[in-house]
């Protein structure tokens, strides 16, 4: 059975009965489990170009479905579901519903690099794991995960600014996804770092909150960086289409509009 | 390659990165006792910034690719050096994949120029600069000899898994330097820090896990998934018969820390092995005393056990 029909033989896509004759002859049992007749028409044409066109996506074509990326990864030793080698065969095929199956653990890649390391066609998995979490988010199939929302905050301070300073990078984290600080093991964390520390170490830290580090003179590459940036998503959203939508529905917005005006 | 790294590396530019400023302090000033113990000069990049670490090329790998390069055009332009020493493996690696890119990727070179241009410097070009590792740096500056003969206080009780974490060996081809055969960094069984902290006295354990990966990625974004990764790591060292994890990534370093305290409190598996920087092992063996190296910043309280030691 090829890797693609795994489907098939999940559970709740296998027939069986648990008293069955055909022809005079008791199949009961195990000869009595079936896999449904099936016409498979949800490809999406344009799944591998799309991913393609994002970044760390861009050699997925190469995939020769060797394994060595699942077998190497992470992940996947503490969560069998996850599983690059079947997600990269899935876009490769444009199986686009059988991929959203498991578009919420996606984004749990740790960017170890095991698969890449591993990976004889330098595919790239690690790249492919991101552009497709990238794609889930774009297309709308997923909300920012958490991994992006911290991509988020620590990569806005860095480039406003040219450096990061952790404290206000997990702050900041905790307050959009909604989460105490208040947790016992955080608390029990904060006082064993400050148990040994002389007042002198505790108020220089206290200060650094306040005296954000920064980049001297980094105004010109902070507005280079954030033009670059804004001309890659406007990049990334049309080749995935998503530009042609947003008009399509700016019309159709206007339409109702254009009535009450009358 | 052999060796005029002796001299070389006596004297280079220094880019601590952001997390040794912040969670990583004791790494810096660890680092810092051990070069002057040992006579290896280090000038900090001026007007350094954040290479990106693993979050900005998320957002676009090109952009990371600039800060990366800037942080070289820095110590190239500004300082005149030839190598640049990071200890944080993140910015080891970023600065790494970033020469690789310029060297390889004619986009990636498009970018950089562009982006430099903008912000008014001189765009790093491949080849201006060498990135090493702090290991890189204590290795070839000094050698095991250079080391042995420098040794106050021998580690010998120190039983010691040696944790390189992913980023200082993967992905292989931005290390080109590596496994290239004897004496040599080794991408699949790295063994820098084991040679130093061996030459330091201590007795290395075999540990499994040298690269195995700490989550440290997700380590606030996917908790759950870094502490099960930790508890492989620290049950790992401890099964090995270690009582101190060595690291040498702030990363790592505070990954293990902060998931051998939340395994504890949340799931209630307590682990008991210390975790220490390599740096800070190496400066007490130096008769560097723990405070001036830093113990005292760690979360892993180790002072019993470098008390047992005699390190304290």
């Amino acid at each position: 059975m090829a890797i693609h029909e795994k489907h098939l033989i999940r559970p709740e896509n296998i027939k069986s009965h648990d008293k069955l004759v055909m022809d005079g002859i008791d199949i009961s049992g195990h000869w009595s489990t079936f896999i449904e007749t099936r016409v498979v028409k949800d490809y999406n044409e344009d799944l591998q170009e799309e991913i393609s066109a994002l970044p760390g996506g861009e050699n997925v074509h190469r995939c020769w479905q060797c394994g060595s990326c699942t077998n190497a990864c992470t992940v996947n030793a503490i969560n069998p579901d996850f599983n690059p080698r079947y997600w990269i065969y899935l876009i490769r095929m444009g199986m686009e519903e059988e991929l959203l199956r498991d578009k919420e653990i996606i984004w749990q890649c740790v960017s170890c690099n095991k698969c890449t390391y591993a990976c004889p066609r330098d595919v790239a998995p690690e790249g492919v794991m991101k552009a497709t979490s990238h794609w889930l988010e774009l297309k709308g199939h997923t909300k920012p995960s958490p991994s992006t929302i911290f991509d988020d905050v620590f990569s806005s301070q860095v480039i406003n600014t040219g450096k990061i300073e952790d404290g206000l990078v997990v702050r900041n984290f905790f307050k959009r996804t909604g989460q105490s600080l208040n947790q016992p093991w955080l608390v029990e964390m904060v006082k064993r770092m400050m148990a040994h520390l002389p007042v002198t170490m505790l108020m220089k830290l206290g200060l650094s909150t306040v005296l954000r580090p920064r980049t001297q003179n980094w105004g010109g590459a902070r507005d280079a960086i954030n033009e670059y940036v804004a001309e890659q998503d406007a990049h990334h959203r049309k080749a995935l289409g998503l530009e042609s939508l947003v008009e399509m529905a700016k019309q159709e917005a206007a339409v109702p509009f254009k009535h009450a005006a009358e | 390659m052999t060796d005029n790294r002796t001299d070389k590396y006596k004297k280079v530019a220094y880019y601590p990165g952001c997390a040794l400023e912040g969670t990583g302090h004791a790494y810096n000033r660890s680092t810092k006792e051990v070069g002057k113990a040992l006579g290896l000069e280090l000038e900090d990049v001026k007007n350094w910034n954040c290479c990106g670490a693993m979050e900005v090329k998320n957002i676009d790998p090109k952009v990371q690719t600039y800060l990366s390069s800037r942080v070289m055009s820095q110590a190239v332009n500004e300082m005149g050096h030839s190598v640049v020493m990071a200890p944080c493996n993140g910015c080891y690696h970023n600065l790494k994949k970033a020469e690789y890119d310029l060297k390889n990727d004619e986009t990636s070179r498009q970018v950089v120029d562009r982006i430099s241009a903008k912000a008014g410097h001189k765009t790093y070009k491949a080849g201006e600069i060498e990135t090493i590792h702090a290991l890189d740096w204590i290795k070839h500056g000094i050698g095991e000899e250079g080391l042995k003969s420098r040794v106050k206080k021998s580690l010998k009780g120190m039983k010691v898994a040696n944790y390189y974490g992913c980023m200082y060996t993967r992905p292989r081809h931005i290390f080109p330097e590596k496994d290239k055969g004897a004496g040599s960094e080794s991408t699949s069984k790295p063994h820098f820090m084991d040679d130093l902290l061996a030459a330091a006295g201590a007795a290395n354990v075999d540990f499994p896990l040298k690269t195995a990966c700490c989550g440290g990625a997700h380590t606030l974004s996917d908790s759950d998934m870094s502490t099960k990764l930790v508890l492989n790591i620290l049950k790992a060292a401890e099964a090995s018969g270690a009582n101190v994890i060595a690291t040498e990534c702030p990363t790592c370093h505070s990954g293990l820390e902060m998931h051998q305290i939340r395994a504890e409190k949340k799931f209630g598996v307590k682990t008991n092995v210390k975790i220490l920087y390599f740096t800070q092992l190496l400066g007490m063996a130096l008769g560097l005393s723990p405070k001036k190296v830093g113990v005292h910043e760690n979360m892993s309280d180790s002072f019993d056990l470098l008390q047992q030691q005699g390190l304290a």
